[in-house]
């Protein structure tokens, strides 16, 4: 089977610094993958390049076989109507009452009254668990669970093949964190669609994720089905699936810390 | 030898360069998206209601005190040679040819020009901005855009009501506090203005609310992380475009010079 997204030896620098030194990845149609790592690892880098905000200096980044990395603007326009993504703290406009919020891209692709984009956006808000009244609100009217959910409602309503989360549940208690995880599952599973999810919470990598990749030092050094995540036999993957204060990368951060301390 | 000193100055033109391309590269770019089509005619909008509209009371103030002030002091200096009735013209011309535009500019740049910094830098620095990206919306056809348009259209027309108002400050203090007759002042007023006059302001204030838009959005797009680097676009934005105002004034003014 031609996996939905195959990203192939990215590599990328900052003011040379590398931060992806070959990153390859894998994921089918319908499947959801969770990218885990470390804070600075990577892995927002590789969404970003994904999504052709940041152009990769090396590797290759193909959507149903077709590589994305250097195509015309035209083309990548095209290509993102495919997707649908949150983003960390919402990103939701903040001069846009919450209909316009969700209705954004479509009412960009296909010209629709008023009303229709309510009807649209208040249909969606009800089945993600709002209530209907919202949609007249502003985003910094409403709590960050909310929030989310709104971004959630944004990412789904133009019905896209693949969804990017990142860090979906971050900020939130853990109830709350767990409806969001829920709702991420049911967007996904009604959709059809392949999604990649970034998270630090492995609460909610248990609840959503096939499969797990973790990426460390711009590297994916772990890559297979979540129910193996606990028995890798990789230090760095334990210690972080099991959130141990000591191990491998708490040296690696801290050479990162002392590094940043000394650069600057 | 010490090389340090040779360093910063290299290092300083260097990014004095690099940062004159950077502009150079962004204003291209935004007059090109602005030119092509989709044009977000409610975004345009909201920017001509925020800069045309919420802009009107603070120029109208600075000028009318401006005009008020002129007709004060060219009183004092003209009546030291017996040329108290040059005033009116004094007034008027200064006004529509200078204080207007440049008044009215530095004003709306404070005003406007840190607030679209703070708002798309703020956009910025919340993912706003890739988020409009990832939606299919090209950042620049949407926020720059109808701000370059706006302050372009805009400002004409601010500077064309300041300059009524200037002109009607020093009319108050002339007639009241100097003591002209009100119909020989308004006379002396439109005896020696010309069209010519009118437009050089006009002209100018154009190339200003360009300038202050294109300065708010270039600071604003490549606003740093945080409140900090939010803080730092606005001020940029405001020191950016208040020095290119004055800048724009000798050449617009050369270019017209005699006109």
């Amino acid at each position: 089977m031609v996996a939905k997204i195959k990203i192939e030896n990215l590599k990328k620098s900052f003011a040379g610094k590398e931060v992806l030194k070959g990153v390859s990845l894998e994921v089918a149609p319908q499947e959801s993958l969770v990218i885990i790592g470390t804070s600075g690892c990577g892995k927002s880098v590789t969404l970003k390049c994904l999504l052709g905000l940041i152009a990769p200096d090396e590797g290759a980044i193909l959507i149903d076989g077709t590589d994305t990395v250097g195509q015309s603007r035209n083309a990548r326009e095209q290509m993102l109507h495919r997707f649908g993504m949150t983003f960390q703290f919402g990103a939701l406009f903040d001069s846009l009452p919450i209909w316009e919020n969700i209705t954004f891209r479509l009412r960009q692709k296909v010209k629709m009254s008023r009303q229709e984009a309510r009807k649209i956006a208040s249909d969606i808000v009800v089945q993600l668990g709002l209530s209907a009244h919202v949609i007249d609100q502003y985003p910094a009217e409403l709590s960050g669970g909310m929030q989310k959910r709104v971004a959630l409602a944004r990412a789904v309503a133009d019905k896209p093949e693949i969804l990017l989360f990142d860090e979906p549940t971050s900020g939130l208690d853990p109830i709350t964190g767990g409806v969001i995880d829920n709702l991420i599952k049911d967007s996904v599973k009604r959709l059809g669609a392949t999604a990649i999810t970034i998270s630090h919470d492995m609460a909610s990598v248990r609840r959503i994720a096939d499969k797990v990749a973790m990426i460390h030092h711009g590297v994916v050094i772990w890559y297979g089905p979540a129910a193996e995540m606990d028995h890798t036999g990789i230090p760095e993957v334990d210690q972080f699936v099991h959130g141990k204060a000591q191990g491998p990368l708490t040296q690696a951060i801290n050479d990162d810390a002392l590094s940043v301390g000394t650069n600057s | 030898m010490n090389f340090g000193f040779l360093r910063q100055i290299g290092q300083g033109a260097f990014h004095f360069l690099a940062s004159f391309g950077r502009i150079a590269f962004f204003t291209a770019s935004a007059v090109r998206w602005t030119l092509q089509p989709p044009y977000y005619g409610r975004q345009i909008g909201r920017q001509i209601i925020d800069i045309g509209y919420y802009s009107l009371p603070v120029v109208g103030l600075t000028t009318l005190f401006s005009g008020m002030v002129l007709a004060l002091q060219s009183y004092t200096g003209f009546a030291r040679f017996s040329a108290e009735d040059t005033v009116a013209t004094v007034v008027v011309l200064s006004v529509t040819r200078e204080l207007g535009p440049v008044l009215a500019g530095l004003m709306v740049a404070g005003r406007i020009g840190a607030s679209m910094a703070a708002e798309i830098g703020t956009m910025r620095v919340t993912d706003q901005i890739d988020a409009l990206d990832t939606l299919s919306t090209r950042p620049m056809q949407y926020l720059v855009a109808p701000r370059l348009l706006a302050g372009t259209i805009c400002l004409p027309f601010l500077v064309i009501i300041g300059d009524i108002i200037g002109v009607f400050g020093g009319y108050i203090v002339g007639v009241y506090r100097l003591g002209f007759n009100a119909s020989l002042y308004l006379s002396r007023t439109l005896q020696f203005l010309e069209v010519a006059d009118v437009m050089l302001g006009v002209i100018k204030a154009a190339v200003f609310g360009f300038l202050i838009a294109l300065m708010g959005c270039y600071h604003g797009y490549h606003s740093g992380r945080g409140a900090e680097g939010v803080g730092l676009a606005t001020t940029n934005a405001v020191v950016s475009s208040s020095i290119f105002i004055l800048i724009a004034n000798y050449i617009v003014t050369a270019l017209f010079f005699g006109v």
